[in-house]
Order: structure tokens, then C-alpha cells, then sequence
């Protein structure tokens, strides 16, 4: 009784923030209802018992990602476009994109999870380990080391590439 | 936990590790050389790295001779160090070589010398380590990321230049994009899975019939992300803007080692869990084959810019490359590594000679460039020929070898077909890249500058040079390296 009243606050908060995002014309109000939709999927996450998807969510996406969104629209200066028309008419490519996925959710509902033919996970991770979080910190310390390892070399070069792009004098 | 951090895994990992300590030395010692002059000596840290690193793979290399293993697996099964991921490893490693032996004085000229060029090269090749020998779909994926990531950067490594700019934007643009079809597929073929080792993918697509609705999509999507990063058609549009903008050294590097480290993620994906699927995926790689060979082909007559004329070649040379996997048996997945392997130096080489014609105030990168070279410097007017013949694939040089080959797998296989087309359009690459020739040699000298020569130049030249005559001429060592790393 009170997951499903969770789940359709959170519910509420996701898709009532998405359509603010695209429908308002300030930029600003937009990241914010933007960041009022992530919240929600947050509360989404928690409910699934997925506490560090949650705490992830919450601390990259409505603190790091949201801030730089933010930092962006105020430098760059918007007033200009909020006063324009949009120029471009695609709408309708949205339009059906979303009804395709419609179809692909109504049809899933119908017949239910086993429409899913989809391999299972390996059980005895999951039945050993304490929690989401040890879980998950279990299988990218042994057997995503390696990629994890390499994940650093990546952001080391994603850093020094966007100095080397981004300044005037290296 | 001992089993997850061994002495096995050090030994597996140590030319990546090496290659990355060698960029992290440049990264925290670039104030060591400070002027634009003095920073030549990175180049000299490259080789070094490159040395230190080709140490760890010959030490892999004997003791998978010794040993008589025919790979040592890692980190529990997402690193695989065999025949197959050292070949191409010796393949990044020569490339690498000439392309930092080279950008120093191009640099130079271009007004843009910093350290952290030479980093990127060498996280660049850390990054086709992990695609030569990773069997895992996330450390294949970010590998990819890591060498794809370091090529975003270098294209546009010319900042004041504006075609820099937009090739490095498009590169960024489209990469990105066709990295999220690969991932699509990926993500796919872990649901099918469970898994994300390559081995128990395998196991997972082969349980199902050939012609499965997942599998399929699994295999499209992964296949439009793989032939965008080996710029086959129809996913080559960012390939000749690409290969125009960036510095000519990383067009030369971009062309071969990220052609050739693709190749390599490639045939590990399709000759691995895709092997089952094959029915599915052969009239779509020969299709998407014979549509890159018409489009690099044809597209290459009208050029006026030599770059963007050698980005069309190349397109058409992944086409051929592409036969042979649609071949399949022995000869023709020999014929790939073969063609990788001497397709790297011919191409490396004929990009030397337009390096050289880059010099002060002088852009010298249209065919109009190399009008009366022969009068001029005729050493390189007959480099650039030998170049050529080879792309073309005209015996005694080596680009014949790459060709027979694949041509020889496709008789073998009985694809008539596609081997008379495959030759058909050997006839057109002829002309195009004659016309080069007949510049060279007929054209009327304009520009009188000498050109841009470096002793790091010289000897790239002559590595180059070399191999293309001595492979075309002597092609057993090329052959049983190639032989010996498709053991299976």
C-alpha cells in the first residue's frame, strides 16, 4: 500500500518534471523541473532497493550534471533564443517514436515478464553479499577490475583532451 | 582474492601499463622542454615507450612460445593475450612508431607543438591494446573509448585551423553517435547472456537458431558500430572530412592504427559469439563490402585534394579487407591480418610524402602540390611511386600480397562474384592513384621550396620504403607471423 503510494508520487514527480522540461521557455525553469524529474526517478531507484543507483542518482545527476547545466545557461546568453520560434519541425519524428515505444510497453504489460526471454544474472553473486551497494562494488572490484582500471586512463585523457581543446595558450 | 591480482595478470597487462606510465612521464614533465624546439625530445620518450612496451610483447610472445599455451587469459577471463591480439599489438606499435617520428617537425611548422600530443599517442595505443586483446564486452567498449577518445582530440589538435576544427567536431559528432549503436548491441547480447565475457556470450547466441529476432538485432547494431569505426560504407561520411582537417600525422595514424585496431575488435566480435550467426551476417558484410568498394573507388577519381583522395582509398581498402571475413576460411582470415599488416606501412608511407610536402606557409596537401616532384626530389617522387603501385596492388610490392590473398580465400570459398567485382574496381584505384603518378612525373614544376624533411622523416621513409619492397619481394616472415597468430 504505501510502495505503490510512493511509487505513484515518485511517478508523479518524473513525468509531471519531464513535460515541464520541455514545455517551459526559460531555460532555467526548465533545469530545474529537470531536476525535480531525476529526483523522482531517484525515489524510483529506492523503491526497486537499489540504495547506491539512489545515492548515485541524487549526488551525479541532480548535484554534479544539473550544476553544470545551469553554470551553461547562465554563460550563455539565452534571452535571444527564448524569444525566437523553434525552427525546427520535428515534433512528429517524436510523436512516433513514442507511440512505438507505447506499443512496445502495452505489449509487454499484456504478456506479461516472461515476453522477456532474457538470461538471468548469475544467482550466487547476488545470494552472498550483503547489500545493492556491496553487491555492486563485489562485481567492479573483481570482475570488472580490469575496465575499471582502465575507466581512469580514459578520464585522464577526456581532462587532458578538453584543456588542450578548450585553452587559448597550452 | 589472490586470484584476482597475480603476477599473471602484471605480465599480462605490462605493454598497456607501460605504454600509459610513458604518457602520464610526458603529461607531469612537459615544463622539462619548454619551448617548441626542445619538445622534440617527446618524441624521443615515445620511442622509448614504444621500445619498453614492444619488450613486454616479445616477452609474451616467447613465453606463449615456450609455454606452448596458446594464450594467458587475465582478470578472470576479460583480458586474453594470444597470437592474434600480439600480431596486431606488433602493427600498433610500428605505426606509432613512424607517427612520432614524424610529428616533431611537422609540429613545428604548424605552429602547435605541445606535449600532450605525443601523451595521447601513446594512451592511444593503450587503447588498441585492450581492443586487440580484450575478451570482455566492457573492456572492449572502453577501449575502444580510450583510443577513440584520444583520435577526437588529435584531429583537432590544430586549433586555429578551422578545418581542424570542424573535422574534429564531425569525428566527435558521428563517433559518439555510432558508439551508442555499439553499446545498443552490447547491452543485447549481455541480456542474452548474463554475461559479458566473450566466451559465455558465445555459448548464449550459438543456444539459439541462426536466424533469431535478438541475436539479429544484436548483430546489426553492433555491426553499424564497428564499420563506422573501419569507415565502411555507408557509415564512411565522416572519414574523408575527417582525414582532410586533421594534422597529416594523424591523418596517417588515424588511417592505419584506428583501421587496424578496429579490424582487430572486429574479428574478435564476429569470428567470436557472432560466429554461430554467420548465415545472418554474410550477405550483409558482403553487401556493405561491395558498397564500400564502390563508393572508396569511385568517389577517389574526382579528388583534387590528396588527403581526402587517400581517405577514399582508404574507405575502399576496408572493403577489401571486409572480403575476407566474408570468406572465412583460413586463407582469407590470414589475408586480413596480412592486408592489416602491409596495409599499414604502404599507407604510412605514401602520408610521409605529403607530411613532407607540408612546410612553412606552404599547405601542399592537393594533387596540384605534387606537380614535377621527380625534377625536384626524386627520391621521394619514386618512394611515392613504389607507395602507390602498392595501394594499387601491383606486384613485386607488398599491397599485391594483402591482395591475393584475399582474392585467393574468395575463389577458394567460391564467391565468384565478388571477386571478379573486388578486381574490377583494383582497375579503377589503378587510374587514381596514377594520376598521382603522372603529376609527379609530368606535371610541370610550380613550387620550387625544398621540401620539409626531418631525420625522423628519413628514417620513417626508410622503414617504410623498405618493407613495402622487401615484403612484396621476400613475403615468407610476413606470411608465417600471419599463419601463426590465427592458430586456433
Amino acid at each position: 500500500m504505501m510502495d505503490a503510494l510512493f511509487f505513484y508520487l515518485f511517478a508523479t514527480l518524473v513525468l509531471g518534471g519531464a513535460i515541464l522540461t520541455v514545455t517551459r521557455r526559460n531555460a532555467v525553469h526548465s533545469a530545474i523541473s529537470l531536476i525535480v524529474s531525476l529526483i523522482g526517478v531517484a525515489g524510483l531507484y529506492l523503491l526497486q532497493q537499489a540504495e547506491f543507483l539512489f545515492a548515485v542518482q541524487i549526488v551525479l545527476y541532480v548535484g554534479g550534471i544539473m550544476v553544470l547545466f545551469l553554470f551553461v545557461i547562465m554563460l550563455v546568453n539565452l534571452d535571444q533564443a527564448a524569444k525566437q520560434r523553434r525552427f525546427n519541425r520535428q515534433w512528429w519524428i517524436a510523436l512516433l517514436c513514442v507511440t512505438a515505444v507505447g506499443v512496445e510497453i502495452a505489449y509487454f504489460v499484456r504478456k506479461g515478464a516472461s515476453a522477456f526471454s532474457m538470461a538471468r544474472p548469475p544467482v550466487a553473486a547476488v545470494a552472498n553479499a550483503g547489500g545493492n551497494t556491496e553487491q555492486i562494488a563485489d562485481v567492479l572490484f573483481r570482475q570488472y577490475l580490469l575496465p575499471f582500471e582502465i575507466a581512469s586512463v580514459l578520464l585522464l585523457v577526456a581532462v587532458v583532451g578538453s584543456v588542450v581543446m578548450a585553452k587559448k595558450r597550452i | 582474492m589472490s586470484q584476482y591480482y597475480s603476477t599473471n595478470e602484471a605480465f599480462a597487462l605490462t605493454p598497456a601499463l607501460t605504454l600509459a606510465l610513458f604518457g602520464c612521464w610526458i603529461l607531469v614533465f612537459d615544463f622539462l622542454f619548454a619551448n617548441s624546439k626542445q619538445k622534440r625530445y617527446f618524441a624521443l620518450v615515445v620511442v622509448a615507450g614504444l621500445i619498453f612496451a614492444g619488450v613486454g610483447l616479445y616477452r609474451q610472445q616467447a613465453f606463449l612460445a615456450t609455454s606452448g599455451d596458446s594464450s594467458i587469459i587475465a582478470f578472470s577471463g576479460a583480458l586474453t593475450i594470444d597470437r592474434f591480439a600480439l600480431y596486431f599489438n606488433w602493427v600498433f606499435e610500428l605505426a606509432t612508431l613512424i607517427v612520432a617520428l614524424v610529428s616533431y617537425n611537422y609540429l613545428e611548422i604548424e605552429g602547435e607543438h605541445h606535449g600532450e600530443y605525443y601523451a595521447l599517442l601513446l594512451f592511444a595505443q593503450c587503447g588498441m591494446f585492450f581492443l586487440a586483446a580484450g575478451t570482455d564486452l566492457v573492456t572492449l567498449f572502453i577501449g575502444l573509448e580510450l583510443m577513440a577518445l584520444c583520435f577526437y582530440v588529435m584531429v583537432g589538435f590544430l586549433r586555429g585551423d578551422k578545418r581542424s576544427n570542424e573535422a574534429a567536431i564531425k569525428y566527435l559528432l558521428l563517433g559518439a553517435f555510432s558508439s551508442g549503436f555499439l553499446v545498443y548491441g552490447f547491452s543485447i547480447m549481455y541480456g542474452l547472456a548474463g554475461s559479458t565475457r566473450l566466451t559465455d556470450v558465445a555459448a548464449a547466441i550459438a543456444a539459439r537458431p541462426a536466424w533469431d529476432p535478438l541475436v539479429f538485432l544484436a548483430m546489426t547494431t553492433t555491426a553499424v558500430g564497428l564499420l563506422f569505426k573501419i569507415s565502411a560504407a555507408p557509415f564512411h561520411m565522416w572519414a574523408p572530412d575527417a582525414y582532410e582537417g586533421a594534422p597529416t600525422t594523424i591523418t596517417a595514424y588515424l588511417s592505419v592504427a584506428s583501421k587496424a585496431a578496429s579490424f582487430a575488435f572486429l574479428l574478435r566480435i564476429f569470428l567470436g559469439p557472432l560466429a554461430p550467426a554467420r548465415d545472418a551476417w554474410e550477405p550483409l558484410l558482403a553487401a556493405v563490402a561491395i558498397l564500400t568498394m564502390t563508393i572508396g573507388n569511385l568517389a577517389a577519381i574526382s579528388q583534387t585534394n590528396i588527403k581526402r583522395l587517400l581517405a577514399y582509398s582508404s574507405i575502399s581498402h576496408a572493403g577489401y579487407m571486409l572480403l575476407g571475413l566474408i570468406a572465412g576460411n583460413d586463407t582469407g582470415i590470414q589475408g586480413i591480418a596480412v592486408y592489416v599488416m602491409v596495409y599499414a606501412f604502404m599507407n604510412l608511407g605514401a602520408f610521409l610524402v605529403v607530411i613532407a610536402l607540408r612546410r612553412k606557409n606552404i599547405i601542399g596537401d592537393d594533387v596540384d602540390d605534387m606537380a614535377g616532384l621527380m625534377y625536384r626530389s626524386p627520391g621521394y617522387a619514386v618512394l611515392m611511386l613504389i607507395f602507390l603501385l602498392s595501394l594499387a596492388g601491383i606486384p613485386p610490392t607488398a599491397g599485391f600480397l594483402g591482395k591475393y590473398y584475399i582474392f585467393l580465400s574468395l575463389i577458394e570459398t567460391h564467391h565468384y562474384l565478388l571477386a571478379v567485382i573486388a578486381t574490377l574496381y583494383v582497375a579503377v584505384a589503378i587510374y587514381y592513384y596514377f594520376r598521382i603518378v603522372k603529376t609527379m612525373f609530368v606535371g610541370e614544376l610550380t613550387e620550387k621550396a625544398p621540401l620539409a624533411t626531418s631525420f625522423g622523416l628519413r628514417v620513417a621513409l626508410g622503414i617504410t620504403g623498405v618493407l613495402t619492397l622487401a615484403v612484396g619481394v621476400y613475403p615468407e616472415p610476413v606470411l608465417r607471423l600471419a599463419q601463426n597468430s590465427f592458430l586456433r
